[in-house]
């Protein structure tokens, strides 16, 4: 995928790994669910209180694109599966002032082929097609690509390079997280077991806002080895607010605030390859990769120097 | 907590009331409960799009969603796609291009172009070779794949279709 | 198409009034797959039917020390839980070694693994239950006491005295070593004006055929009878190796493959867990279903390349190639694969390298090891990929080094289209091969000059662009010399039945199988056009050992060189017992008449005289018609062998045009040429798609595809989003075009099609990688020929 399967044929092998090393119990692992019960949500309300009578053995269900094949592998064993797909009250695409308000249970298909999406966040709209393959857009939502936090998905960064708030809701009420303070590690974000992604708020971007979306992926749809979800403001021929998000390099998305801080105020009439290497040489000691099956730290490394420089070249070449 | 779940739905064209284990997924349900086993079980993780049916009217992956999931919805599969006709055209042109070769990919792969065909019917070989860049087959080498999805969709575009 | 046949005056039985053979028909069961009408093993539901699924080893190498499986047999819907002690008096164990290899050994192998596990994925206990999900379900409550042993995965330190002995009964890690020498290498090396040296390395790939393998074993305790519906591409071969195993006659065992999901070798060959169904069944006399998931399949699927070659060329100044030699090491898992053993694919890598090339000195030695990895054996153009890849590798390097063109290097070494019969200096026997001609075809079709210029006009806006080629031969429909002779019940004659119904159609009943190629559809166009009748009117029966003629299945590109011949014979048998019916009937000579078309036909004006529909009536319910001392045989069964030399070989050859991305290390495949000789071609598309077909899965390995093992022996690229297959995104499109040199060793001429796109692909490829890369410095010669490889083959990295 990158994204929904990711997790868990990434995750997924991640854990299979682990549990070859470490458990005697690997050659159990199966292809068929293991037992669990299942509740068909019609209200928040009834979520809320599933959960808080099941805990951590209660799972959501949303997209399912990457929990159903967590399922299948028997990496995890819930023993409940809370279907929140009927809850109209987590779905839509909605203007709200300076915002675009996403529901968290909006699938891939619905921001891909959004009006509001194209004319408000090009940033998005430019990153879905990105998305694994069009059976799995159809039916993973927004809502569950950040409460996984996939390291390689696509939305996570978007949100971070887009400075969203992220609206999450439990029986105990609702509470609105930064989407920049949201991702603190491997599948490790700042919402709790009994909180649901309810919506993502993404502030509308200014016209005069340059986009930059890319990642380099072994195929089309694979876990990107290495991506950038990129804004700047380009007045005249002076950069600022450069914004760099990667994706894929390590156990969250990151910020590398101080490269893009480095490269704020450069002006892009000069030499395109004098500025490249001065935000190369920042981002060399902001960056830190790790490696996945397929590229090596190094390699990641490289990747996003090399998604950088066609981001800001990108930008040299459409400034004015 | 109940493990099994009672559904309601209607597969091509019929409806199917069942009870149904809840970790039952859905091309599981059609081929052991339903014996439609025209949709294949290749991978179980997602990946390799062999039980791409649809779901109130859009692809997904069979493995991806469960059987308790579909209560209320429709589902169509490559005998119900088979029946109606509407793919006929699709069909036609896998077997003169031979895009098909041992078959066990075909419907997935079927299902996918069908939508591909209503979603971008202006679509080149690029955007042919990318939206099925989700169904995997050993056999073809995909070039007989794409050929036959650009017959059928230059085909519709001269009126050819019966849809 | 020039092979005699001597019923037809001069004229070839191939060259018959509506012959189909040459003509692109559509396979007559392809309509029904498109409509998702297939049954394939899975599909298969019958009464009372149980569910297999296995606990398999965690480790690589660990030696089983108590194994409590209490709580799991009482769990719900369980049937039954076996280990392999359980097992061993319901099923002897086996060892995968052939006579003519000589000095290879192998441990005895049994279904389950008994003392220890041997690597990862090996199938420890098997639970039978009443669905699928209930077995696993139980699985989980089994504990087994797993005492780790160390790993050997290295093929290169196997041998060192340090390494442990997998099995100590053999005495060292060493399955098989063989030398191949020729000429005088030593001599040739000393005479050189240029020599050249490079290492390859080919990793390990494995077939991930879309339908995982599966059976349904059903045995009746009353009659005991087993029926086993198999995934399978070699009916017969499973029917004797089930007999023996648990004990049944083969008579007893009936195997029947439907629709097979893509083979290409996975499935010809005696798997553990399949074995164990078979067992179960007969222990529980009830029908058992094991199908197996994808993780299964890829840790105990067979495995395949996994090769490290080192090689070295002479040439004299004008580029002639005087010596060449290789050293091949591989290692092959712990255990030889059973019945076809795990050194074949050396075997091939040492036989055949060079045999497009006309030189007398050659030495290439095979080293085949055992390691704690899945087990290996002959998957898609077996050893091919490598000798094809080290040897056109090698080609380019000598080209560079006499400073020629890498065509034109080929046009001075290839051996000669009218050089043959000849053997090559590894030994082979060659014969009706065009590598010339192939060469000047593709020169034409891709337009080689301007190529060269578009490359040339690419490089000087800063592309990294290369133009590759392979020349390469390939083994197809190989003699009872492979197999047979070393003491393995695999057949390679086979059979054809042909019958004339009452309506006037024709039934082919045959050993070859379908499993995609199109068997069925060129078997139906030989009958077609062997007896006279619209191929409409043709039915084809295949892959059940109760209703064919015994034979060897599908492997090795034998289906239409073998198959097709007996096809062709037993037709023409078929045709003279009609016309010596209907020359009774018509009273008149069976000579002045023919079939046309489904009727008998004068032969000179062909008028039509009966039909054979009319005949088949009268044969069948209106005997009293005919002459008291005409007994009509409607019937014809005819066998056919590769005969007198080991295999039938192919050639041909392939260009890779690409690009490289200088900051990523991505290749795109712009464009991809094939000109093929597989002889006679019975139906044009079919022979064109198995081509392409295989040229993604050569694709596959030279780019995507790696088996990947940590340091424990964990394999940890199993699962779809780790192990990357070709998907349609990535591929390009792939022209074809042909030579068509009938093989002298049968009439029908046809040889086979099946695998040479597999084994040239990955050395065109990577030649045209180190063509783009050559201005830059760089070369890669390890496969998958990855970004990262690419980059740190540059310096970028």
């Amino acid at each position: 995928m990158p994204s929904m399967v990711s997790w868990r044929l990434r995750g997924g092998a991640q854990r299979v790994r682990y549990r070859y090393v470490h458990q005697p119990n690997w050659g159990k692992i199966p292809v068929k669910a293991p037992p669990f019960a299942y509740v068909r949500a019609t209200s928040l309300d009834q979520v809320f209180d599933l959960k808080a009578q099941h805990g951590d053995d209660a799972r959501i269900l949303a997209g399912g694109q990457s929990l159903m094949a967590m399922l299948n592998l028997r990496l995890d064993a819930p023993e409940l599966l809370i279907d929140i797909n009927g809850l109209d009250a987590l779905k839509g695409i909605d203007e709200d002032g300076d915002a675009v308000v996403i529901g968290g249970l909006t699938r891939h298909v619905e921001l891909e082929r959004s009006a509001l999406v194209a004319t408000h966040l090009p940033l998005i709209a430019e990153a879905m097609p990105n998305i694994a393959h069009p059976a799995i857009r159809n039916r993973g939502t927004i809502g569950g690509s950040i409460a996984l936090a996939d390291p390689a998905a696509e939305l996570p960064a978007c949100v971070v390079a887009l400075d969203a708030e992220i609206k999450l809701v439990s029986g105990a009420g609702e509470r609105t997280v930064k989407a920049r303070e949201f991702f603190h590690g491997l599948y490790d974000t700042a919402r709790n077991d009994d909180e649901l992604v309810a919506a993502v708020r993404v502030p509308k971007s200014p016209v005069s806002r340059r986009y930059f979306f890319s990642e380099i992926t072994p195929r089309r749809g694979d876990f990107a080895s290495a991506g950038l979800a990129a804004t700047v403001e380009i007045d005249g021929d002076t950069m600022s607010d450069l914004t760099l998000v990667f994706f894929g390099l390590a156990g969250r998305p990151i910020l590398a605030a101080r490269t893009g801080d480095a490269a704020s105020g450069a002006a892009l009439t000069g030499d395109i390859d004098q500025i490249i290497g001065q935000v190369h040489a920042v981002l060399d000691e902001e960056l830190e990769t790790q490696a996945d099956l397929h590229s090596s730290a190094k390699m990641k490394s490289h990747l996003a120097r090399v998604l950088t420089k066609r981001a800001l070249t990108q930008f040299a070449a459409g400034r004015s | 907590m109940d493990e099994t779940t009672v559904i309601s739905c209607t597969v091509n064209g019929e409806a199917v009331e069942e009870i149904v284990p809840a970790r039952l997924n859905l091309v599981d349900f059609l081929r052991e409960k339903l014996d439609l086993t025209g949709s294949h079980v290749g991978c179980e993780h997602g990946v390799c799009g062999a039980c791409t049916v649809r779901l109130d009217g859009v692809i997904v992956r069979g493995c991806l969603t469960l059987a308790a999931q579909v209560n209320g919805a429709t589902i169509e599969t490559i005998e119900g796609v088979t029946a109606t006709g509407e793919v006929a055209d699709l069909q036609e042109a896998f077997l003169a291009r031979n895009a098909a070769q041992c078959g066990f990919c075909t419907p997935g792969m079927v299902m996918s172009a069908a939508e591909l065909l209503t979603v971008n019917p202006d679509a080149g070989r690029a955007e042919i070779r990318d939206f099925l860049s989700g169904n995997y087959c050993r056999c073809t080498g995909y070039q007989a794949i794409i050929d036959a999805v650009e017959t059928t969709l230059a085909g519709r575009k001269n009126g050819g279709s019966t849809t | 198409m020039t092979a005699p046949d001597n019923n037809e005056g001069g004229l070839s039985v191939l060259d018959r009034p509506n012959s189909y053979i040459g003509r692109t028909v559509p396979r007559p069961n392809a309509k029904r797959l498109i409509a998702g009408r297939g049954t394939f093993v899975d599909d298969i539901k019958l009464p009372r039917m149980l569910h297999l699924a296995f606990l398999r080893s965690p480790y690589a190498h660990a030696k089983i020390e108590g194994i409590d499986s209490d709580e799991a047999k009482s769990m719900p819907g369980v049937i039954g839980v076996f280990t392999g002690k359980d097992l061993i008096d319901h099923c002897t164990s086996w060892q995968g070694v052939l006579t003519h290899l000589a000095g290879l050994k192998s441990a005895p192998q049994s279904a389950l693994a008994v003392e220890k596990a041997s690597w990862q994925g090996e199938a420890v206990v098997a639970v039978v239950a009443t669905s699928r999900a209930l077995a696993e379900d139980a699985i989980e409550h089994i504990i087994v006491d797993f005492k780790d042993l160390p790993v050997v995965l290295d093929m290169e330190t196997a041998l060192d005295p340090a390494t442990p002995v997998i099995h100590p009964e053999l005495g060292d890690n060493l399955t098989w070593t063989r030398e191949v020498v020729g000429g005088d290498v030593e001599a040739a090396f000393s005479n050189a004006t240029h020599i050249v040296e490079e290492t390859f390395r080919f990793s390990r790939h494995t077939g991930v055929t879309l339908e995982p393998r599966g059976l349904v074993a059903d045995f009746d305790p009353v009659e005991r009878k087993m029926t086993v519906y198999h995934s399978g591409q070699a009916p017969h071969m499973m029917q004797a190796i089930f007999a023996k195993h648990v004990d049944l006659p083969e008579a007893d065992v009936r195997v029947i493959c439907k629709d097979i999901g893509g083979s290409f070798g996975i499935k010809v060959h005696t798997y553990g867990d399949e074995m164990a169904t078979v067992a179960i069944a007969k222990i529980l006399g009830r029908p058992v279903k094991f199908i197996a998931d994808r993780v299964e399949s890829f840790t105990a699927d067979i495995h395949s390349r996994d090769h490290k070659v080192t090689a070295r060329m002479a040439v004299d100044a004008e580029g002639k190639i005087l010596g060449y030699e290789l050293d091949d090491l591989t290692g092959v898992g712990p255990y030889s694969m059973y019945p076809r053993t795990s050194a074949i694919e050396a075997n091939q890598v040492i036989s055949l390298s060079g045999g497009q090339y006309d030189f007398e000195n050659y030495r290439a030695k095979a080293t085949v090891v055992y390691q704690n990895k899945a087990m290996m054996c002959q998957y898609r153009a077996v050893g091919h990929p490598i000798a094809t890849a080290v040897s056109e590798g090698m080609a380019d390097l000598a080209a560079a080094a006499t400073g020629l063109d890498p065509l034109e290097f080929r046009r001075r070494n290839l051996v000669a289209d009218d050089a043959y019969p000849k053997t090559s200096a590894a030994g082979a026997p060659m014969d009706d091969l065009s590598h010339h001609a192939c060469l000047d075809k593709m020169v034409t079709m891709m337009d080689y000059d301007a190529v060269r210029a578009d490359r040339t006009a690419a490089r000087a806006q800063g592309k990294i662009r290369g133009i590759g080629f392979a020349s390469f031969i390939e083994v197809g429909s190989p003699s009872p010399l492979f197999y047979g002779t070393g003491g393995a019940r695999i057949s390679a004659q086979d059979g054809a039945t042909l019958r004339l119904e009452p309506q006037g159609t024709v039934t082919v009943s045959i050993g070859v199988t379908e499993q995609g190629q199109g068997t069925e559809a060129i078997i139906a166009q030989i009958a077609a056009t062997a007896v006279g009748v619209a191929i409409e009117n043709v039915r084809v029966k295949t892959g059940d050992t109760d209703n064919s003629p015994y034979g060897g299945g599908t492997w090795g590109s034998r289906g239409a060189g073998i198959g097709g011949e007996a096809t062709l014979q037993a037709g023409k048998v078929l045709r003279q017992n009609i016309l010596h019916v209907a020359g009774a009937v018509l009273q008149t000579g069976p000579d002045t008449l023919d079939i046309l078309d489904g009727a008998v036909v004068d032969k000179q004006g062909g008028a039509e005289r009966i039909t054979l529909a009319d005949l088949g009536a009268q044969v069948h319910f209106r005997t009293g018609e005919l002459p008291n001392d005409l007994q009509p045989e409607f019937v014809a069964t005819q066998h056919y062998r590769v005969k007198g030399q080991p295999f039938v070989l192919t050639n041909g050859i392939q260009a890779s045009y690409l690009d490289i991305d200088p900051e990523t290390g991505g290749v795109t495949l712009l464009k991809h040429w094939v000109v093929e000789d597989c002889g006679t071609v019975i139906n044009p598309q079919l022979v064109d798609e198995q081509i392409r077909g295989g040229v993604v899965q050569g694709i596959g390995g030279v780019l995507f595809e790696e088996c990947l093992y940590d340091e424990d022996g964990n394999f940890i690229s199993a699962t779809m989003a780790d192990y990357l297959v070709p998907m349609a995104a990535e591929m390009p499109d792939i022209e074809i075009a042909h030579v068509e040199t009938p093989t002298s060793t049968s009439e029908l001429g046809a040889k086979g099609a099946g695998e040479a796109g597999t084994g040239g692909a990955p050395a065109a490829i990577m030649n045209a990688v180190n063509d783009a890369l050559a201005p830059h410095k760089a070369r890669v010669t390890t496969h998958p020929i990855t970004p990262e490889r690419v980059l740190r083959a540059l310096g970028v990295i």
